[in-house]
């Protein structure tokens, strides 16, 4: 199953179902013959795509939207919130090249505030999968559901074996006493490899694929603040509004306070290149995770081996 | 048109326009917008569209957008006087226990879709209008905006998106008035010629004047233009028409007026003979 045959067959099984693009078509080129009207692409037109969706769907239509993330969480930011917040229409975001998996594409296709944005908007869902399977495993629960939601299309293999999805929850892949990492998205597969890494050093460490941002899963996190252990925060976003600031919240809220490695950018862009590159120049392969974490927590420095090789992104619109 | 229903209009319309002076007080509201495009309200909402209080469920019913929804005014006038609320429920304006403020909320019955940002209901009333036409269904959406509002891109965007679908059962209805907030149009970003511009863009276009109701009728019962192309009705309005006091006034845009005021302009609404305005104007660039 990929992503265009699970789209498909919920469209063929359910005629609420639309499928719009700003003539984004990489993961839906096989669509418009399948779908016929219920294909609607709008051009190079992320206001009015977003605008058409939120009419489609005040008629009872679901609308799944596809773009590039900076695009539509930017240009059409005002649209997302206006047309589609304030009725809380269930117009669903498939949001293309989050994060670092824009790679050579440079700052202006970074999308990197638009977790801090898209859950600013009231009633406003917000999700990113870990790979391809866990995405295909979230993405008829998104759907189904009567909010707006907007999902970091991820389509990348992964090795993980997912649990089942639910609204809000979050995914423990290991529960640990030193440190727990709490990430999302496409660095899960950072993360995974890191976790081992630093287990081999004789570290007992936790990890959280949060898969759903908004709503958060505060019960795993206070469970993992319960442990005592650091927790680090790792996510392909800036330092502000995204997972560091939703912990800091939930920390507030409940009058605890955690000791945090934060593992974002912070106030600045990203290095465009290959994504292998990008993650080295950045420090965020399991190797620099790995050095990064066990630095935080006081350790000799370590060797942590060779690099492990990242799949690298290709390159499609 | 016969002169009994035009006679009809005008009297509908009068005393739509006298909701909308008694709305221009104790807080205020756009009243020069509101005035310009309350006989094209009337008309469409009185004689032309497939509306009424009592099908606003039904699916194939025709969908009008208020995308310039500072004239909210005029609609509110529209739907008292027709029926879909009660008169009363003017006198709650921009009391916060209900949803009767400056811009359109959904929960007015009768109303589509809120509006106030401009440049929006575009594209949402083109999203409406391809659900329709998936649904084999012949009814009309159609989108009101204002002539400062083409200034907006997003207008513009969904204008060419509508032509490239051939979306026939869409029309956008251009209230001409011919000012933006502050100032003339044509001395800010120009818009004429206009009618040649939306032809550029691949729609069918007919331009008449928005106070005549015979124009109106000739146009909106010729919908739509043209079996492959979107339509677009350009009319050419006054700003304030109804109260020659304030007329095509650049500074009478949004008007807050005193009690007094408000008598001599009602009865300035039968007499058309200009009162004189002692409240503020709105300062101008």
């Amino acid at each position: 199953m990929i992503y265009e045959e699970l789209i498909r067959d919920l469209a063929l099984a359910d005629d609420r179902l639309v499928v719009m693009t700003a003539e984004n078509r990489a993961l839906i080129r096989n669509l418009p013959a399948v779908l016929g009207g219920r294909f609607i692409d709008t051009g190079i037109t992320e206001q009015t795509l977003i605008g058409a969706a939120a009419g489609l769907a005040l008629r009872g239509r679901i609308p799944v939207v596809h773009a590039l993330a900076t695009f539509l969480t930017l240009r059409a930011f005002e649209f997302i919130r206006t047309d589609v917040g304030i009725p809380h229409l269930p117009v669903k975001i498939s949001s293309f090249v989050p994060g670092f998996l824009s790679d050579g594409n440079g700052p202006t296709h970074q999308a990197i505030e638009d977790v801090s944005l898209m859950r600013g908007i009231p009633g406003m869902t917000v999700f990113a999968p870990a790979d391809e399977a866990d995405m295909l495993a979230m993405l008829p629960a998104i759907w189904a559901s009567p909010d707006p939601a907007y999902v970091r299309i991820n389509t990348r293999p992964g090795t993980y074996a997912h649990e089942p999805f639910e609204i809000g929850k979050a995914e423990v892949v290991a529960e640990g006493y030193d440190v727990t990492i709490l990430v999302y998205g496409m660095l899960f597969e950072q993360a995974l490899p890191a976790r081992e890494l630093l287990e081999a050093q004789g570290y007992s460490v936790g990890l959280l694929n949060l898969r759903s941002l908004k709503p958060i899963d505060e019960a795993a996190l206070l469970k993992v603040v319960a442990t005592g252990g650091l927790i680090v925060t790792l996510e392909d976003h800036f330092l502000t509004g995204g997972l560091y600031s939703i912990l800091a919240e939930v920390l507030l809220r409940q009058q605890l306070t955690a000791r945090v490695l934060p593992i974002a950018l912070e106030e600045r862009w990203y290095r465009p290149g290959r994504l292998s590159e990008v993650l080295e120049y950045e420090g965020f392969t399991a190797q620099h995770l790995a050095r990064r974490i066990a630095a935080a927590l006081g350790g000799e420095p370590a060797e942590f081996g060779a690099k492990t090789k990242v799949k690298e992104n290709e390159f499609s619109e | 048109m016969t002169s009994d229903k035009k006679a009809e209009l005008q009297a509908l319309a009068l005393r739509v326009r006298e909701h909308i002076v008694r709305l221009s007080t104790d807080g205020g509201c756009f009243t020069g917008a509101s005035l310009s495009c309350a006989d094209l309200l009337v008309y469409l909402y009185a004689d032309f569209l497939n509306i009424s209080p009592q099908t606003l469920a039904a699916p194939d019913r025709d969908f009008l957008f208020l995308s310039k929804g500072h004239d909210v005014p005029a609609l509110y006038g529209t739907f008292v006087e027709l029926g879909y609320m009660p008169k009363e429920r003017l006198a709650n304006h921009l009391k916060a226990n209900d949803h009767i403020y400056w811009h359109p909320n959904r929960n007015v019955p009768g109303v589509e879709f809120h509006s106030g940002s401009l440049g929006h209901l575009p594209s949402v009333g083109l999203g409406v209008a391809l659900d329709n036409r998936l649904r084999g269904f012949h009814n009309r959406t159609i989108v009101i905006t204002g002539d400062g509002e083409l200034n907006e891109g997003s207008v513009w965007e969904t204008v060419l998106v509508a032509a490239a679908h051939n979306l026939h059962n869409f029309t956008l209805v251009i209230d001409r008035n011919h000012f933006q907030a502050n100032v003339a149009t044509e001395d800010l970003i120009p818009l004429e010629p206009l009618g040649p511009k939306f032809e550029a863009f691949g729609w069918a276009v007919q331009r008449i004047d928005g106070h005549n109701f015979e124009q109106l009728e000739a146009a909106f019962t010729a919908l739509p233009f043209s079996q492959t192309k979107p339509s677009v009705i350009i009319c050419d309005t006054v700003r304030g028409r109804g109260l020659p006091s304030i007329e095509a006034r650049a500074d009478r845009w949004f008007c807050n007026f005193s009690a007094d005021e408000v008598t001599s302009l009602l009865e300035e609404l039968h007499s058309q003979e200009a009162t004189k305005l002692t409240s503020e104007t709105l300062t101008v660039r």
